[in-house]
């Protein structure tokens, strides 16, 4: 059967690997060696901050790593786009493919190739890792120009690109895990980057080791569905649902058990409560990493698991609870935090919990489409945020406090106009992308089966926080006096093209990116929500119409259009409030922080969970460890190796004794000997 | 054909003063000549055994360890005169550095 471009479907991840390997030579034969050599000089010794190195010579090699690590993200998404389009020209039941590329594990009747699979969720999927990707990789070539690791950094991003695009490409859970884990590699060689500072090294370890708490999960859940289903393969496994459902195999609690367990990977990939602490660290690494993998991708594929085990989440009423309440309060107790953060970064990366908890929330009402959706227009409208805070804290020479910035509107008008937008679609505002995908969750939270009154009144009054704090960030950062070092202010300058045409193309994004999906009640037309019918459909069809539209049909549309304007007057309301406090009586909010200074500090701290965690858990472990090491490894294992060569030696020590030099005991011992003999062989 | 028994009964005895003198002896020197003994017993078990048998390899054995006997003195007692220079004594109780 000839399926032209699908054929090529490798590619996709082709394509950033080959970009690694040729950005890994040069790291490898060029880069590291200069990097040396200028170490062992040690002529220049200036500090690491966030983009701002000192000058060098451009080396050669930097223009062609700039050329190579976008360029081959680009083509990938050139062939995703071919690619979609192929398949979106096939009719609707029939928009799915499979590739295998060659068989990975085999072993009696279990089988997981290694085989993509490109349907209507892993199209939306490539289509922002790529598209958006791609705009971060030309962001990153002007934002890291100064670096000095520069091949190293597109190395770490190429990688990423790959690991995330077999993640969202993978046909089985155990590609998926691949992708999973190189994500998670990625993450920490990125957050890392600058290794020399302390911080962001810890940042690095923080962040790699709660991951894998959830991928402990994850791997749990997935022996779970081996055992259950005896395949790891989606089609296989959700064609199996109805069969063993059925049969008696797959009971609900054995669903619950799988759902949940998948779940705390999904909790530690995406940070949700109780394992989202290490995404506000995470900030350490360069911004343009923080736009990519830590707001628009990787934390997002932990909403892509849930939605493409969809049909194992909707067996289960408790997992599907789980999630829905476990995505309402992180998206309402992370913007609580964001509230009080002053970093501008921190404010962003709270940002993004408390939108990947609207996304779960949508998962756990059961409107996986919304929460894709979401996850989408979030991509585009928190990308281009992270990507703005990078051109800010690029043009004040790496300062990230925003209580030392103000009134750049005048000195950065791209940078403002863009970031503007997407805080007005972050904020909800009708007519741009966020509006679209945030109401269509607000909406199915309250109407769907699985959706309650509380779940919506969390995730309004979340929005309504949602817009106060990104409009504080906007009112600190670009209006009012300027609150600049002098120092800083002389150097302020507009971001070079490279980073702002990004800008403007994902703030084009930011607007349009919603019109796909606009619902019925606005006389619009639900594109993407028709175009993942056939991934939902199967959940829907077992009885639990919850992906559908369905749930509209018994709520009447009055009620729909006033939850609507309900949502926007809250969002409008914590514009009001922010313009208030921050624009009009600018020193009220140090007043109200001074009123209750126990609350305020206590937010600030972020509810001191680090330090609980730290409290109960990592001291804990530590000292375990500690009696381990002393009690277990030094006395005891070691005892053995030192008591074995102790014993050894000893004896050693007891048997050199009979060399002692003197002839006549040789003598008498060569008699002894002789005589033994002679009396062995007579005797014999 | 004469019997080798007192022959080999002299050998015997030879020999066991040769050990006793190497291994109860202090004295380098007594020490060779104790050796020489142990030597010089072999040789009369080796010409009696010879003559019994009609064989002429035990006599020409003899010769053969007198040779190897008379260059063994001699680097022997070469090497007791090197000690002697060095240490000044050959009691063998206190040429013990070899040890350990």
């Amino acid at each position: 059967m000839v399926t032209g471009i699908l054929d090529y479907i490798w590619l996709v991840p082709a394509l950033p690997l080959l970009g690694v390997l040729l950005n890994g030579a040069i790291a490898l034969f060029c880069e590291r060696p200069l990097l040396l050599a200028e170490a062992a000089h040690g002529d220049e010794g200036h500090g690491h901050g966030d983009a701002h190195g000192g000058h060098h010579a451009p080396a050669p090699y930097r223009k062609l790593v700039a050329f190579i690590g976008p360029a081959v993200v680009g083509a990938a998404f050139v062939v995703s786009v071919l690619a979609v389009l192929a398949l979106a020209a096939r009719p609707a039941h029939d928009r799915f493919f499979v590739q295998v590329l060659f068989p990975w594990i085999q072993a009696g009747g279990f089988s997981a190739p290694a085989a993509l699979q490109l349907d209507p969720l892993s199209s939306v999927m490539i289509l922002v890792v790529t598209g958006v990707g791609f705009l971060i990789h030309v962001y990153s070539a002007g934002y890291m120009s100064h670096e000095k690791a520069f091949a190293r950094y597109f190395v770490y991003l190429n990688l990423f690109t790959f690991a995330m695009l077999t993640l969202v490409l993978g046909s089985n859970y155990l590609v998926m895990f691949v992708g999973w884990e190189g994500v998670g590699l990625c993450s920490y060689l990125l957050i890392g980057y600058w290794y020399e500072k302390k911080s962001a090294s810890d940042a690095g370890k923080k962040a790699f080791i709660v991951n894998r708490i959830g991928d402990f999960g994850f791997m749990l859940g997935v022996f779970l569905i081996f055992w259950t289903f005896g395949t790891v393969n989606y089609t296989e496994v959700f064609a199996k649902v109805p069969l063993l459902s059925a049969n008696g195999v797959l009971t609900t609690e054995i669903a619950t058990a799988i759902t949940l367990l998948l779940f705390v990977g999904a909790i530690g990939k995406s940070a949700q409560i109780p394992l989202y602490v290490w995404l506000p660290d995470a900030m350490e690494g360069p911004t343009p990493v923080s736009a990519l993998i830590h707001a628009a991708t990787m934390v997002t594929a932990g909403v892509y698991m849930v939605a493409r085990s969809s049909s194992l989440f909707l067996l289960s009423p408790v997992s599907m609870g789980v999630v829905a309440t476990v995505g309402a309060a992180t998206a309402i107790f992370s913007a609580t935090i964001g509230i009080t953060q002053n970093d501008i970064k921190r404010v962003l990366a709270y940002s993004t919990v408390s939108q990947l908890g609207y996304m779960f929330l949508a998962c756990g009402v059961g409107a996986f489409t919304a929460g894709i959706f979401h996850l989408m227009t979030h991509a585009f409208f928190k990308a281009l945020l992270f990507l703005g805070s990078g051109s800010v804290i690029h043009a004040l020479s790496g300062e990230q406090d925003m209580r030392k910035m103000g009134s750049l509107k005048k000195h950065l008008p791209i940078t403002f106009t863009t970031m503007f937008i997407a805080t007005l679609a972050i904020a909800g505002i009708p007519g741009l992308s966020g509006f679209f995908s945030k109401d269509e969750i607000l909406w199915k939270a309250f109407s769907s089966e699985h959706g309650h009154i509380a779940l919506w009144a969390v995730a309004a009054l979340a929005a309504g926080i949602t817009a106060f704090y990104m409009f504080r960030l906007v009112f600190l950062t670009f209006f009012g006096e300027s609150r600049m070092e002098p120092e800083v202010e002389k150097h302020v300058h507009e971001s070079p093209y490279s980073m702002t045409v990004p800008l403007m193309l994902l703030a084009v994004l930011s607007v349009v990116g919603g019109w796909i999906g606009i619902p019925e009640v606005l006389k619009g037309h639900n594109y993407f929500e028709e175009w993942l019918a056939p991934v939902f459909a199967q959940g829907a069809a077992g009885g639990h119409g919850a992906a559908g539209a369905h749930g509209a049909a018994h709520h009447p549309v009055a009620l729909e259009l006033g939850l609507m304007a309900g949502s926007v007057a809250v969002a409008l309301c914590g514009i009001g409030l922010a313009y208030y406090l921050y624009r009009v009586r600018t020193n009220k909010p140090k007043e109200i922080a001074e009123a209750v200074p126990g609350l305020y500090d206590v937010v600030l701290n972020k509810y001191y969970v680090d330090e609980i965690y730290d409290f109960l858990f990592v001291r804990r472990i530590v000292n375990g460890s500690i009696v381990l090491w002393q009690a277990f490894d030094a006395a005891f294992i070691d005892g053995i190796v030192n008591g074995i060569a102790a014993a050894v030696r000893g004896a050693g020590d007891g048997v050199r004794r009979l060399q002692t030099g003197v002839v006549g005991n040789y003598a008498f011992s060569l008699l002894l000997g002789a005589v033994l003999l002679v009396g062995y062989i007579l005797t014999r | 054909m004469m019997e080798p028994t007192a022959y080999l009964l002299l050998s015997g005895i030879l020999f066991g003063i040769g050990v006793a003198g190497v291994v109860a002896r202090k004295n380098a020197l007594i020490i060779l000549m104790s050796v020489e003994i142990m030597l010089n017993a072999v040789n009369v078990a080796f010409i009696a055994v010879g003559s019994h048998l009609g064989d002429p390899t035990g006599s020409i054995f003899a010769f053969m360890v007198m040779t190897v006997a008379a260059a063994e003195a001699a680097v022997g007692l070469a090497i007791l005169i090197a000690i002697y220079r060095l240490k000044e004594t050959i009691d063998i109780t206190e040429l013990s550095v070899l040890k350990w």
